[in-house]
């Protein structure tokens, strides 16, 4: 641990502490005012871009939770998020309370993670990837083919959440619940990490046969990760749908999944402010493209026809890239940054 | 009567390559212990040079596929030493992402390139149906067959008999023992992308004689892992058998649950169903070797 200068601690509980100094607190304070103020700032399309990032923030720090700190592959995470998804809708579409169907939703998609991280007892790496690609898959097939809950293919439309009778039928008033929200998450992501749970997560990940030798149940700790994960992802999943207002299977397929992971990995494995990095870069990066593409369809008028395939390619090649350049992601850049500016001028 | 039999030819020609996208998949994992998540895209791949060859640039049938072979070699070499080798000794998540990101790369390149249209190759076999006890068959099936029990023919003898073949077992037997008696590694790690991508490559072309060709092509990729995990991950007789009992598989209970349970396109997880299945039950597969682990 990286602390400042002359910054001794005589306690763990000061160690464990979440803010170490006060300047640091000060910043995350000014940061949260600048992002309550947002809807006043920025126009209609960067909120909405904004709303998709504390979705996809969610996502992301759930499934660290499980991959990066855990150790735990899943390439199921998209369908953990759609079982959230369909959960919630069906749960506000027979009149539960939204709160409640947010609830609801997300302990359907922990029923569902844990089901399937039952195997992660015996499977390890690439075997329990493949066990939780079969797990996206297999969810996947119900919800397309389950037509008389899910709606098959056609989906199901849903009315903006409402929460004690106050409906977040705009974009600004859904911004500040899914801030709310994506802030609660990413809080109770930290603080389970210095918890006991945490590190038992973590000892796990770092050699489970000497996790198992220092007393942490295994299986008892990768359902829990599993759990807990697939809830906050179902959560996401069920702020998601609420949000577009429609629930369809293509939502919540393969790509979901994939780009999840790709948000960690471009983000830093095991880090909450990753996840947040990784999943702003990734939401950005397409809408990056967009403009880039507005911009050169003056001189390749065609550009547009193709922007699917280059989206992909571009997402493709960032996490190439990422994986060989900086495979320690985004949060470690970030800390050799800091770390830069703490010590200049005097770097050696 | 008469369906099941047809679906159980059906289902073994689709195995057949099946098998074929597997051995790639398990010589690449045999050798430098990557998951290829990109295997179908390698197919996709294929599939789209040789039709360009042969549609749209009028190369016979015979030297577009050889030539299809020599750019499949290229893109082994390309993928390994550009996107492989700076990963070697990372950790198993990155490797698989590493993988995933190459497959989209090629498949927006193939989308970029060809568009997402359906594609469908010239015929090359004639299109009477020949008939075996009584059940039609197109040649294209039969000749798909035949190649990849050739093609298994010739690597199994490869890995057995040549001497790049023992190099490359010895590889992915002990890679410090093979080093130290003088095996150049990343030439056997190239070689190994090299076979993965010329029999995934022969697998488009055969597919793209049946069924034409599209950009989904590549989801094919994913119906590798149950075939594998079937055989065990490390075997090449388990990737042919895992390969013909999924194809076959898939296709039977296709049929069994659109007649019993009125359910559509259950072919599409039957395999992955039963892949959880072998996952609790047996999870090194049929001929897998099991790992054991010491502190």
């Amino acid at each position: 641990m990286h602390g400042k200068c002359g910054l001794f601690f005589s306690s763990y509980a000061a160690e464990a502490r979440f803010f170490q100094s006060g300047f640091q607190r000060t910043c995350l304070g000014l940061f949260v005012l600048l992002l309550v103020a947002a809807p006043l700032l920025v126009g209609p399309y960067l909120l909405s871009v904004l709303n998709i990032i504390c979705i996809a923030v969610i996502g992301a720090v759930s499934l660290n939770l499980l991959t990066g700190v855990c150790g735990q592959i899943s390439l199921g995470h998209g369908a953990f998020m759609g079982v959230g998804a369909y959960g919630a809708a069906i749960c506000t579409l027979r009149g539960v309370p939204f709160p409640l169907a947010l609830l609801a939703g997300g302990a359907a998609a922990s029923l569902a993670g844990m089901v399937f991280g039952v195997p992660s007892l015996r499977l390890k790496g690439i075997y329990l990837a493949i066990a939780t690609l079969a797990a996206q898959l297999i969810l996947e097939y119900v919800f397309l083919h389950a037509g008389g809950i899910t709606g098959g293919s056609n989906g199901l439309l849903l009315d903006p959440p409402t929460i004690f009778g106050f409906s977040c039928n705009t974009d600004a008033r859904m911004f500040y619940l899914l801030l709310v929200c994506a802030a609660l998450s990413l809080l109770v992501v930290a603080n389970l990490l210095r918890t006991r749970h945490g590190r038992a997560f973590v000892a796990i990940r770092d050699f489970h046969l000497s996790a198992e030798i220092a007393g942490v149940n295994l299986f008892a700790y990768k359902l829990m990760a599993f759990g807990v994960s697939a809830f906050l992802a179902g959560v996401a999943g069920g702020l998601w749908a609420h949000y577009t207002q429609f629930v369809s299977p293509e939502q919540f397929g393969i790509s979901q999944s994939i780009s999840c992971l790709a948000m960690i990995i471009i983000g830093g494995l095991g880090s909450v402010l990753g996840s947040v990095f990784g999943a702003v870069f990734l939401t950005l990066l397409p809408e990056g493209l967009n403009l880039v593409a507005g911009t050169l369809s003056a001189w390749f008028p065609d550009i547009s026809a193709q922007l699917v395939a280059l989206r992909e390619g571009v997402f493709g090649l960032t996490l190439v890239l990422f994986l060989i350049f900086e495979p320690e992601g985004l949060a470690h850049r970030w800390k050799l940054v800091r770390a830069y500016w703490k010590l200049y001028p005097f770097a050696h | 009567m008469h369906y099941y039999l047809q679906l159980l030819i059906n289902g073994l020609v689709v195995g057949g390559i099946y098998s074929l996208v597997a051995l790639g998949f398990v010589v690449i994992y045999k050798a430098t212990q990557v998951v290829n998540f990109a295997q179908g895209e390698l197919v996709m791949a294929g599939a789209y040079v040789c039709f360009s060859l042969t549609v749209q640039f009028h190369v016979p049938f015979l030297w577009a596929f050889l030539m299809t072979l020599g750019f499949s070699v290229l893109l082994g070499l390309a993928v390994e030493r550009l996107a492989l080798r700076p990963l070697i000794g990372e950790s198993t998540i990155s490797v698989i992402m590493v993988t995933i990101g190459l497959s989209s790369v090629l498949k927006s390149l193939v989308q970029l390139v060809w568009g997402t249209q359906i594609k469908v190759f010239p015929q090359v076999l004639p299109a009477e149906p020949l008939f075996l006890a009584g059940v039609p068959i197109a040649p294209v099936y039969l000749a798909a067959f035949v190649l990849s029990a050739l093609l298994f023919a010739v690597f199994s003898l490869f890995f057995k008999y040549s001497r790049l073949g023992v190099a490359m077992r010895a590889t992915a037997f002990d890679q410090q023992a093979a080093q130290s008696m003088g095996i150049g590694i990343k030439n056997i790690f190239a070689l190994s992308w090299c076979i993965a991508c010329v029999v995934s490559g022969v697998g488009g072309v055969i597919l793209g004689n049946i069924n034409g060709i599209n950009s989904q092509l590549g989801y094919l990729g994913l119906k590798v892992f149950p075939a594998v995990i079937l055989g065990g991950l490390d075997s090449l007789a388990g990737a042919a058998l895992g390969g013909l009992i999924v194809g076959v598989l898939e296709n039977l209970c296709d049929g069994l649950a659109k007649d019993f349970l009125g359910l559509s396109g259950f072919k599409e997880v039957a395999a992955f169903v039963v892949l959880v299945l072998i996952l609790m039950i047996k999870p090194y597969g049929l001929f897998g070797s099991r790992e054991i682990e010491r502190v």
